[in-house]
């Protein structure tokens, strides 16, 4: 088989850790019994691929913001490099499912806005989002505004903004969710490329186990209520990979078997919830009150 | 094409009615015409007509710089929203011509006082649009930008402005309008110099053709001045901001 199942496997050595979550807990203020989070710990090593993956409000999101910075921990340590997380830095690009790119700027202007924000000199920027530009493709479009463009050319847009940086580590949350299939093959096969080309260091979020399994090094499993890790699966299959490899498709009933148990869960507790008449928000999934406070 | 139709069928109905009742009470086009180009030639409306823009571009100028700014201020500072908030939606229920006696009472029969009621007709209108500009800025914009490490002043010159730029030129358009019908009213009501006084003037003559005339006028400037500064704005940001689906 090609899984490798580990139990907590990389808290023994936070040395290495590029990214590491000790003890990490979430509450929201007003929010029902169960944490967003509880308990999390985790450690990511450089130029790893780490996709999690989990039922609606699992927190899965949590983890991703709190590593970016949008979030703060109640409780316990997120740390890069050693480093507690103090907030958003360059060093983190973050690319959301939804493309989040200005619509009154051009292609190009928004591929060149964080380096502007970052004050690079303007013949520098224009070179740079040359450079990712071409990356993704999109070279010939860089005169287009956002709306011209196709879902999946604005998420590469997006993709090529995330990369203009060069951060070390990439977060994506559910970014290719709202593209058809046929075109989440095409950027599948485009973010690995151009991984294996940059080697970052990848957390990439997810409700679809087949996206997990095609794209990752490693695998997440997260459960609910309260949110926490339930399984750390390694990944070894070669690369590149397709969606509809034999192997692929293996694993992914693997991982689809554990998560339709938490997946149950979810719907039994829902079932519970309406029978008592009770209306907790079930998508306590965070993002809700981001944005604001700026 | 219809439009041009529809309004030639109008003064084709006007001419015909004019002609079959008082034609003190209801003067056909050509008379109207005759009388605004007498007024023209007099010298009269013109004079008249710059005094009023005068006044509103002066007015309107004050009441955009201080309705942005408080929109933003009411959108952003939460203790502003909490004081000056209620009393915005308050006084928007008051027309602004309501102000007229208390501002002839402080700045007395002159500029101060008309000035008074144009800023104070359109300055809360555009805050309001303004403040709903910024509030109803995605969120997801706002998270990107903070990402990308944008803050202070570079935030909002660069990300909240922008975003908000469409509501905002509504507003600047509401505004616009708001501060022509309270200039006029002002004018009309007491405020020597005008294009509102050359309306009450053409009634204290019993002149019937002029006071259409200037009806016509007024229509004519304020349906010029929409198109021409704003309409023209908006369609471009629209279109930028890809709100309009071509």
């Amino acid at each position: 088989m090609n899984t490798r199942e580990t139990e907590a496997p990389y808290r023994a050595r936070p040395g290495e850790a590029l990214i590491s979550l000790l003890g990490v807990t979430k509450t929201w203020p007003g929010a029902g019994a169960s944490a967003a989070l509880e308990g999390v710990d985790l450690g990511i090593l450089p130029g790893q691929f780490v996709c999690v993956c989990g039922p609606s409000g699992c927190g899965k999101t949590t983890v991703l913001n709190l590593i970016a910075g949008l979030e703060t921990p109640s409780t316990g340590e997120v740390t890069v490099r050693g480093l507690p997380v103090r907030g958003p830095a360059p060093d983190r690009t973050v690319m959301f499912q939804e493309h989040a790119l200005f619509p009154w700027l051009t292609v190009a202007e928004n591929v060149a806005f964080p380096l502007e924000v970052a004050g690079v000199p303007r013949g520098e920027r224009a070179s740079r989002a040359e450079r990712y530009l071409r990356m993704v493709h999109l070279w010939r479009y860089r005169e287009s505004h956002p709306h011209e463009l196709s879902g999946g050319m604005r998420q590469r847009a997006a993709l090529a903004r995330a990369l203009v940086v060069e951060p070390s580590i990439l977060l994506m949350d559910e970014p290719f969710a709202a593209l058809d299939a046929q075109t989440r093959d095409v950027l599948h096969a485009e973010l690995e490329r151009i991984w294996i080309e940059t080697r970052k260091t990848v957390v990439f979020v997810t409700h679809n186990v087949r996206e997990a399994v095609r794209l990752g090094d490693r695998v997440l499993i997260m459960g609910t209520r309260p949110g926490r890790l339930k399984r750390d699966l390694s990944v070894d299959l070669a690369r590149p990979r397709g969606s509809n490899d034999r192997d692929v498709a293996e694993l992914s009933l693997v991982v689809e078997r554990e998560l339709r148990i938490e997946v149950e869960k979810v719907i039994r507790e829902e079932l519970d919830d309406a029978r008592i008449g009770a209306d907790r928000d079930l998508h306590r999934e965070p993002g809700r009150d981001l944005g604001g406070g700026i | 094409m219809r439009t041009g139709i529809f309004i030639a069928s109008l003064v084709a109905i006007w001419a015909a009615a004019s002609r079959s009742v008082d034609a003190t009470l209801l003067p056909g086009p050509d008379e109207v015409l005759r009388a605004l180009w007498a007024n023209a030639r007099a010298g009269m409306l013109h004079r008249a007509v710059l005094k009023s823009l005068g006044r509103l571009a002066l007015g309107y100028s004050i009441s955009l710089t201080l309705g942005v700014t408080l929109g933003i201020a009411l959108a952003r500072v939460r203790a502003v929203k909490e004081t000056l908030g209620a009393l915005v939606l308050g006084l928007q229920a008051l027309p602004s011509v309501c102000w007229l006696p208390l501002a002839l009472l402080w700045f007395g029969l002159g500029e101060a006082a008309i000035l008074t009621v144009v800023v104070l007709g359109s300055l809360l209108s555009v805050a309001v649009a303004t403040e709903g500009a910024v509030n109803s800025i995605p969120a997801v914009l706002l998270r990107a930008a903070r990402t990308m490490g944008a803050e202070g002043i570079v935030l909002w010159r660069r990300v909240i402005l922008p975003a908000a730029l469409p509501g905002v030129l509504s507003g600047a358009r509401l505004g616009w309008t708001f501060a022509w019908r309270s200039l006029l009213a002002g004018e009309l009501l007491f405020v020597s110099g005008g294009v509102g006084q050359v309306l009450e003037f053409g009634r204290e003559l019993h002149d019937m053709a002029l006071v259409m005339g200037v009806m016509l006028v007024i229509v004519a400037l304020g349906l010029a001045s929409d198109r021409l500064l704003f309409g023209l704005a908006e369609a471009r940001v629209r279109r930028a901001w890809g709100l309009d689906r071509a």
